[in-house]
């Protein structure tokens, strides 16, 4: 129990109302340096802490404090960390998953929203929030009529000052509408550049109707990557046409997407940005994480055979409370390997928007260095 | 030395035209927006701050036509960038080692005299290096120019004279910021040193810099790499005897004694100074008439308000 709840309970059960004051008081979860408090208010039969982290059950169960309808559960968080969580509410006949209703922070996702553990000491970063004095960069919009994927629209993000006379880099990245609608790409983007930590650059942001289909190693869909998206975007707006002021990018299905993309079409990407990518692979044994992850396999497992040389210069990212932080560290050494400069990096959170968010500077500027040093305006 | 004004980034919050009006500086203005690239010549809204005619003198277009007209000089030109860039990268490389030995000898409670003295020969030995690629890369530059000034450049000239003309009239010369390798590098090219230092000047950011006599590039929190300054080269030399550092509250970690102690000693006995916005600093007849909002680095690792 935490020092502020062991003191109200200090003298037995608290009255309601001075359990009301408490709650007015606290910040909830209530967060140590080492650890982290979840609290629920309400009668139920039981209550549980539904969160997926690798190694954790998926579900534990709070307790409920003697004479009160208040529940609790302390866990162990290292400093740093982030993640999110739901309650399961179970009440006669009926279970429930809820938000937190004691805490205001929540993190949105394609399939709704959780509530956000921050653990001691995390701070959103300050360059992912609004700065009135960046400029801002712009959207057009590109259709395609592809004969891979049929017809698609793929969102052009031009930078602040946008100038046909100059060759921008391009970074095609999948999810884009996700990116950001969850990550604050846009808000990111004009705050590196403005900062001067990335070039302006141009982001081709796609999107997939079928992403269980095309981002899992299929070989249409870099095609449409490389042989149509590239050059329409080329036709669109002035790029530079060397490969190292070029990426791909993606996060989870995202991320086996571009690195697929890069590895079919070597030269094509010379920078590549992996966040918690779903490398799934088989050495021994067989894939046990469903049929739609066949494909995945297939390819990590080609791929893990012969790697190449799909970029120059790659940055990868992943939660350490995810799955698939094994996939993920396994890849790195592979890199290395083709003697491809890697900058990985791991990250107290899971397998979620907030954490990819947290991880564009450090890509971004990897892989894309600004002209920070030289630019005084 | 004719008056000279340095000012902080005009983005904003622009103290030009006030600059102006202290000076007493009536007529029209020529403007240097090279740093700006591209973008150079975009100065609708420096025009209608200054509420004056303001010709940019255009050396970023200038010496695109020059190179397109002088195919040898464009490829010398090239090549010597090559040379200053593996210069950098070289002094690079010994300035972090260097670097490196000074944090490590960083002021520690009850440290013995030993200690102080590594620490002061450590300092010593950046300062030298620093000095060694300041002359290494001046050399280049001087070189370059002795090299392609013994046969005329029929393309370079005309620009020069076109400059010559430009700037007659002139009440001042003002320079912006931007990228200053380019910047400097455009400026040397046309020789504007010698066509501006008897004028008036103002100059901010980059600009600022390109006038003092060595650029110093500088940021304590980039989002990769080690965060030492670096001396790029010389600058024009037209404003002796400090280093200017815009945007220095932003870049630097100026709440941090030991790193201001360190920086300023460092680059002393030049004076470091920190241009923010609304900053200025003046000089009349070679001596500073007047300041605004101006703070220096200083030696004991504060960051003090800069009087006239």
């Amino acid at each position: 129990m935490s020092g502020a709840l062991a003191q109200l309970f200090g003298a037995g059960p608290p009255s309601r109302e001075a359990l009301d004051a408490f709650l007015g008081a606290h910040a909830v979860p209530l967060v140590a340096p080492e650890s982290v408090t979840f609290l629920y208010r309400g009668e139920a039969e039981a209550v549980y802490l539904r969160m997926f982290i690798a190694g954790l059950p998926a579900a534990q169960p709070l307790e409920r404090a003697a004479g009160t309808d208040l529940w609790i559960l302390t866990l162990a968080l290292p400093a740093g960390s982030r993640f999110e969580y739901k309650f399961e509410v179970k009440r006669p006949g009926a279970s429930e998953w809820i938000l937190d209703p004691l805490n205001p922070l929540k993190a949105s996702d394609p399939f709704g929203a959780n509530s956000v553990c921050q653990g001691y000491g995390y701070v959103p970063p300050e360059w992912t929030l609004p700065d009135e004095g960046a400029r801002a960069g712009n959207f057009e919009a590109l259709a395609l009529d592809s004969r891979h994927l049929g017809r698609r629209r793929v969102d052009l993000y031009l930078p602040a000052r946008f100038r046909r006379t100059r060759r921008y880099p391009l970074l095609v990245l999948h999810d884009g509408g996700d990116y950001l609608r969850y990550a604050q790409l846009k808000t990111v983007l004009d705050n590196l550049i403005h900062r001067l930590e990335i070039p302006p650059l141009v982001v081709a942001l796609t999107d997939s109707p079928d992403r269980l289909r095309e981002y899992v190693g299929l070989d249409a869909h870099a095609d449409f990557l490389v042989d149509e998206l590239l050059p329409a975007v080329a036709a669109k707006v002035p790029l530079d046409p060397d490969p190292a002021h070029r990426c791909a990018m993606g996060a989870s299905l995202g991320g086996v997407a571009a690195l697929h993309a890069a590895w079919r079409h070597p030269g094509a990407f010379g920078r590549l940005l992996l966040q918690s990518g779903s490398f799934a692979f088989t050495d021994i044994g067989e894939n046990r994480r469903g049929p739609v992850f066949e494909p995945v396999v297939r390819f990590m497992n080609a791929f893990r055979a012969r790697p190449g040389r799909p970029a120059e210069r790659i940055y990868v990212s992943c939660g350490i409370y995810e799955s698939l932080i094994y996939e993920n560290r396994s890849l790195v050494p592979l890199l290395q390997a083709a003697r491809i400069p890697v900058r990985f990096e791991e990250a107290r959170d899971g397998h979620n928007w907030q954490n990819w968010r947290d991880r564009l500077r450090a890509g971004l500027t990897f892989l894309f260095p600004g002209p920070l040093w030289m630019v005084y305006e | 030395m004719i008056d000279r004004a340095l000012l902080g980034p005009q983005f904003r919050t622009p103290n030009l035209r006030e600059c102006l009006e202290a000076m007493a500086l009536a007529g029209p203005l020529a403007v240097v927006t090279a740093g700006w690239q591209d973008r150079e010549g975009e100065i609708e809204e420096l025009r209608a701050h200054v509420g004056r005619p303001v010709v940019d003198l255009a050396l970023y277009t200038r010496a695109e036509h020059v190179h397109a007209d002088d195919p040898p000089l464009a490829a010398a030109a090239r090549e010597r960038q090559e040379r200053l860039q593996e210069l950098q990268d070289l002094y690079r490389l010994r300035l972090h080692a260097l670097m490196a030995a000074v944090e490590e000898l960083s002021p520690a409670p009850g440290e013995a005299p030993a200690r102080r003295r590594a620490r002061r020969a450590a300092l010593g030995d950046v300062r030298r290096l620093d000095r060694e690629h300041l002359a290494a890369t001046a050399r280049e530059h001087a070189a370059f120019a002795r090299h392609w000034q013994r046969a005329p450049r029929p393309s370079l000239s005309a620009h020069r004279k076109a400059l010559a003309a430009a700037l007659d009239g002139a009440a001042a010369v003002l320079v912006a910021g931007g990228h200053v390798a380019v910047l400097l590098n455009r400026m040397r090219l046309f020789g504007l040193a010698t066509l501006i230092e008897r004028r008036p000047l103002i100059a901010w950011s980059a600009g600022a810099m390109a006038l003092s006599e060595r650029v110093v590039l500088f940021h304590d929190r980039p989002p990769q790499g080690a965060a030492h300054a670096e001396v790029l080269e010389p600058g024009l030399g037209l404003v002796p005897g400090i280093v200017a550092l815009p945007h220095a509250g932003e870049r630097l970690a100026l709440g941090d004694a030991a790193r201001v102690q360190l920086f300023a000693r460092r680059f002393a006995p030049s004076r470091c100074l920190a241009l923010e916005h609304g900053s200025l600093i003046r000089w009349h007849r070679g001596r500073v008439a007047a300041t605004r909002d101006l703070k220096r680095l200083s030696r004991s690792g504060r960051v003090v308000e800069v009087g006239a």
